[in-house]
């Protein structure tokens, strides 16, 4: 059984149909790379694993769950996803310590100990554990984006989400980022990440999934897709984005 | 000017002009903080509501806060003292006429209270509705409620936020109260104007009146200005520093 399992999944705006037909899986320990033109529906696809965006029609399994199925319970789904965003969103008046302590809290039912033990060893693996006192506004956004990486983690997800983890970012912190997701992915990790980033995808990704006007449009190993001749609309994207 | 009169005894009373002047700083208060109270609770309430996307909690909250803004607070005060004993059943219409500590006093809260809330509202609304949608999705995304959200991300935010506009809000209630000498109460307009006719000192007793609103905001707005201090968010963008 696949850990993330699309089957025909499509998604209107109002008369807009933003997703369309999307039928892909993930398996455990898997890395997924979504790419597309802006506007092809790769977050919106992403949003729907963890329910964050409904669906109208099809099928989409998580961990043998369905999320579109008014039984489930999304909290308690979510609560095993781990997603990281664009434009990180810390909790901006929250120490980062406190970020990352209050779902374990609210959600997990640990202590404060208990959680403040967890996040500090996040975030010494992220690097930042001397910043743990600090604001988020007080932090760089390559380490607000570590911090947020490392708050996903500490619910000890059994899948990470990343959408765009780095396109808010200056060129000299993407690495940082990249780094930290690398070293996730190949602890084994199941990850599903929408990036423009294709070092990345190079260097870790199992598959390559190319969207576009809501269409799984190719759907890919890693060495096919970057190795042999694909359809000349990805060829022309990736023209577009791989120029250096 | 004049203000010898002040330690004058009183036309009636027994005690000096002054003493009336201190009994109308106190009505104003009373009924200034008691309506605040109201004006909070109900108004963060109706705020909140107004930013869910359940229709039946949104629409009553909608319309709440479109029939009180609207209708002019003189209104409001008149409705509370004359009218509203009149709508309710008959038994609890006569207790509020002749058994009911204080009626001009509580009509004067709930009339200011009630009016204010809608305004509270709809600054509550604004504070958590200026929040981005990606703080929800992040707080969701980590298998928090919806009413969880509120009370650790939206609402904390939110009133943050929304601390300047409050802040004039509660200035405004201090000032409004005046309105309430129109039914009876006697906060400092209504002794102001009473110790004028009574002395003729209408200058001085209106400098007076004048000096002490102006002394009771400015202590709200040290009173605020601190609280703004305490919240504020370190390196967060519009705190300034």
């Amino acid at each position: 059984m696949a850990m993330i399992e699309f089957k025909n999944v499509s998604k209107w705006y109002g008369k807009f149909q933003v997703l369309k037909d999307c039928t892909t899986n993930v398996e455990k320990g898997e890395v997924i790379v979504v790419c597309g033109p802006s506007g092809s529906g790769k977050s919106t696809l992403i949003k729907c694993v963890n329910g964050l965006e409904p669906f109208q029609q099809g099928e989409l399994m998580v961990n043998g769950q369905s999320v579109g199925s008014k039984e489930t319970n999304l909290p308690k789904l979510r609560a095993k996803i781990g997603m990281v965003f664009q434009n990180f969103e810390l909790f901006p008046h929250m120490s980062v310590i406190a970020n990352l302590n209050l779902a374990q809290v609210k959600v997990l039912g640990r202590s404060e100990a208990e959680a403040t033990e967890k996040s500090r060893a996040l975030l010494t693996r992220v690097g930042l554990i001397d910043h743990a006192p600090k604001f988020p506004g007080q932090l760089s956004g390559g380490q607000q984006q570590r911090v947020a990486i490392a708050r996903a983690l500490a619910m000890d997800p059994i899948a990470m989400l990343f959408d765009e983890p780095t396109s808010a970012l200056d060129p000299e912190m993407i690495n940082e980022v990249l780094d930290v997701m690398v070293e996730l992915a190949q602890e084994g990790m199941t990850m599903m990440v929408v990036t423009h980033e294709m070092g990345f995808a190079r260097k870790v990704a199992n598959r390559v999934i190319f969207m576009d006007r809501g269409e799984i449009v190719d759907d890919a190993s890693k060495d096919d897709f970057f190795g042999t001749t694909r359809s000349e609309r990805v060829q022309l994207f990736l023209s577009k984005i791989l120029h250096h | 000017m004049d203000f010898s009169f002040l330690s004058e005894p009183a036309f009636s009373g027994g005690g000096t002009y002054f003493d009336w002047v201190l009994t109308g700083i106190k009505w104003t208060m009373l009924v200034s903080l008691c309506a605040w109270v109201i004006a909070f609770t109900v108004g963060s309430v109706l705020g909140i509501l107004r930013t869910t996307n359940v229709i039946w909690l949104r629409g009553p909250a909608t319309a709440y806060v479109e029939l009180f803004r609207n209708i002019p607070l003189l209104v409001h005060m008149f409705i509370w003292y004359f009218v509203m004993p009149e709508m309710v059943p008959k038994a609890l219409g006569t207790w509020m006429k002749t058994g009911m500590p204080m009626p001009e006093f509580w009509s004067a809260v709930f009339a200011l209270g009630f009016y204010t809330a809608s305004r509270v509202a709809e600054q509550v609304r604004s504070g958590i509705q200026s929040i981005p949608r990606g703080q929800t999705n992040a707080a969701l995304a980590t298998g928090l409620t919806m009413p969880q959200v509120y009370r650790h991300v939206l609402l904390p935010m939110g009133y943050r936020i929304v601390v300047p506009p409050l802040t004039s809000e509660f200035l405004t209630i201090f000032k409004n109260s005046s309105v309430a000498l129109t039914i009876g109460v006697l906060e400092l307009t209504a002794q102001a104007r009473t110790i004028s006719e009574y002395t003729f000192r209408t200058f001085e007793i209106f400098t007076l009146a004048t000096v002490v609103y102006v002394v009771i905001t400015l202590a709200v707005v040290v009173l605020m200005q601190y609280v703004e201090t305490r919240i504020r968010v370190p390196g967060y963008i519009g705190t300034g520093r």
